[in-house]
């Protein structure tokens, strides 16, 4: 029996997207996400290649909420050169969203007509370059029917419908691989791209997911989140987040 | 022999006018040319386009009325993710907004820098971006695409022509070889050769052969054949960080962010620290430390 909580389950679900990437910047905004993807190159993914938060390559475990952590710097990666690496496509972002649709467009910039606005949030930021250049996650930490919407006020990050009306030639480096919540993983796999449910976290029933979705989801087979194992655990509570930041960000 | 560049706080704004489009460096809250900012903010300057990787530049201008448009990929205090001085701006519609993906920022940058009209990017296809501005336009590849059909459709993203540029190093000489001995330069050099004139704050003038042993030759990246002026201000990139010489004063920082709640707590922030000049500034927020 494990005693793993349901930040620590996401913790997994997010190490989960960057499965397979091999040597790759895997680049997580946000606490879980960095917490995920540190705690997949320290598992079952050991070649990805994971910045400091900041302007380098780290090459040790660094762990989130300490201050001033031992950083291993393999290579120097500041802003200009980051916008080299993302547009020469070997890297694997996973962002937040303030608004999500069926189709996976994103939305962080505002809330309402961008001309004027009714909530000005962080702007397009980087969304519009890395979501047409190379692999693109999600980790929403709160998700309601306000954030699940049928269409979003401004797309920012571009999802499927909008890469096909593009043509195969500019969307060719467009990949949306996940989205994982406080409830569920969910994915892209279905003919017209339409979001799937993929696994509901240990916990949530199916019901849950759906209030908390503001349109239809495609629902067919879909399994349980997998729990951490025992070694992961431990990484993610001793090594990778000693201080218990995750739990700010998910409860439950 | 280094030409001496060396101006006040009141000389740069002197050159500076109503209307300008104007260039900020440093990202976010990071090593921005505060006191330049300061300067303006205590000047008559108005109708401004300020061009930045916004922090508390664009929330502190905005604040103060010195802003017509704002040019960002975003608006940030870093630990306070969004600047609510800039907000309150957007919200009532009190600027106009060029709102661009980061990467797009750097290539208009890039492109006033090389004297190109554009540079093409795949940034911004698909996405809002080019709906909520059409002025944006895109533009098709001469060369064949990759499956041997037509050449591909790309964003086409403008020079970002700047009248002058504001950036501030760790180190520089009298001459503006600038020096930055933090992590990042950000899009600083940019910044530089896409202005007309380029004003450069510094914690510290050196002299020439002092700058080596401040730092690697690789943290040179700013030469005076960018700079126009040089202004001497320690602690000048106050409350942004400027690592090593310091970091981000978040006290001071939540204590601004919370101006933005009401126009009495803003106008006596101003009161307290923005009524007089640099020196000023400088002896109110050490009283309180």
């Amino acid at each position: 029996m494990t005693d793993a909580t349901r930040d620590e389950v996401c913790v997994v679900a997010v190490a989960e997207c960057f499965r397979g990437d091999g040597e790759r910047l895997c680049n997580p905004i946000g606490t879980i996400p960095m917490i995920g993807g540190r705690l997949a190159r320290e598992s079952f993914e050991p070649d990805l290649v994971m910045t400091d938060g900041f302007a380098m390559f780290a090459a040790n475990p660094v762990p989130v909420g300490v201050a001033d952590p031992e950083v291993v710097v393999e290579s120097w990666n500041p802003y200009p050169q980051m916008f080299s690496v993302l547009w020469n496509g070997k890297r694997h972002v996973m962002m937040g969203a303030s608004q999500m649709d069926p189709y996976g467009n994103q939305n962080f910039a505002c809330i309402g007509d961008w001309h004027r606005p009714k909530a000005q949030l962080l702007g397009f930021r980087g969304a519009p370059g890395n979501t047409i250049n190379h692999t693109t996650s999600y980790f929403i930490p709160n998700q309601t029917p306000k954030v699940f919407v049928e269409h979003v006020d401004v797309v920012c990050g571009v999802g499927y419908d909008r890469a096909a009306e593009l043509g195969p030639v500019s969307s060719r480096f467009h990949d949306i691989r996940r989205v994982v919540t406080n409830l569920a993983t969910f994915d892209f796999a279905t003919p017209d791209h339409r979001m799937r449910l993929r696994s509901v976290h240990p916990g949530v029933t199916v019901e849950d997911v759906i209030q908390a979705t503001g349109f239809e989801l495609v629902i067919d087979d879909f399994d349980e989140s997998r729990l951490p194992t025992d070694d992961e655990l431990r990484l993610i509570r001793e090594v990778l987040d000693p201080n218990d930041s995750r739990k700010a960000e998910v409860r439950g | 022999m280094i030409p001496d560049k060396r101006m006040t706080h009141d000389e740069v704004v002197a050159e500076l006018a109503d209307g300008m489009t104007i260039g900020i460096g440093g990202w976010a809250s990071r090593r921005k040319p505060m006191s330049l900012v300061r300067a303006i903010l205590g000047s008559d300057l108005k109708d401004l386009t300020i061009v930045s990787y916004g922090g508390p530049d664009i929330g502190l201008l905005c604040a103060a009325g010195k802003v017509r448009k704002a040019v960002y990929g975003f608006v940030s205090l870093d630990t306070i993710p969004l600047e609510p001085h800039f907000r309150i701006a957007r919200q009532t519609g009190a600027v106009q907004a060029m709102e661009l993906d980061e990467g797009m920022m750097l290539l208009g940058l890039q492109a006033a820098a090389w004297r190109l009209p554009f540079l093409p990017t795949r940034a911004g296809l698909g996405s809002d971006l080019l709906r909520v501005m059409p002025e944006i336009l895109t533009v098709q590849s001469p060369y064949p695409g990759p499956d041997g059909g037509p050449g591909e459709e790309l964003v086409a993203m403008p020079a970002l022509e700047l009248d002058a540029a504001l950036i501030h190093m760790n180190r520089a000489d009298q001459g503006g070889n600038g020096q930055f001995l933090g992590p990042d330069l950000y899009m600083d050099d940019l910044m530089a050769m896409a202005a007309t004139r380029t004003f450069l704050s510094t914690e510290r003038v050196v002299p020439t052969d002092q700058l080596s042993a401040e730092g690697s030759f690789h943290t040179l990246r700013i030469s005076r054949l960018m700079v126009d002026g040089v202004v001497e201000a320690p602690n000048g990139a106050h409350f942004t960080e400027c690592p090593p010489d310091y970091g981000r004063d978040e006290a001071f920082q939540k204590e601004y962010a919370a101006t933005a709640s009401s126009a009495e707590l803003w106008e006596a922030f101003r009161q307290k620290y923005l009524a007089g000049d640099e020196a000023d500034y400088q002896r109110a927020i050490g009283a309180d430390r």
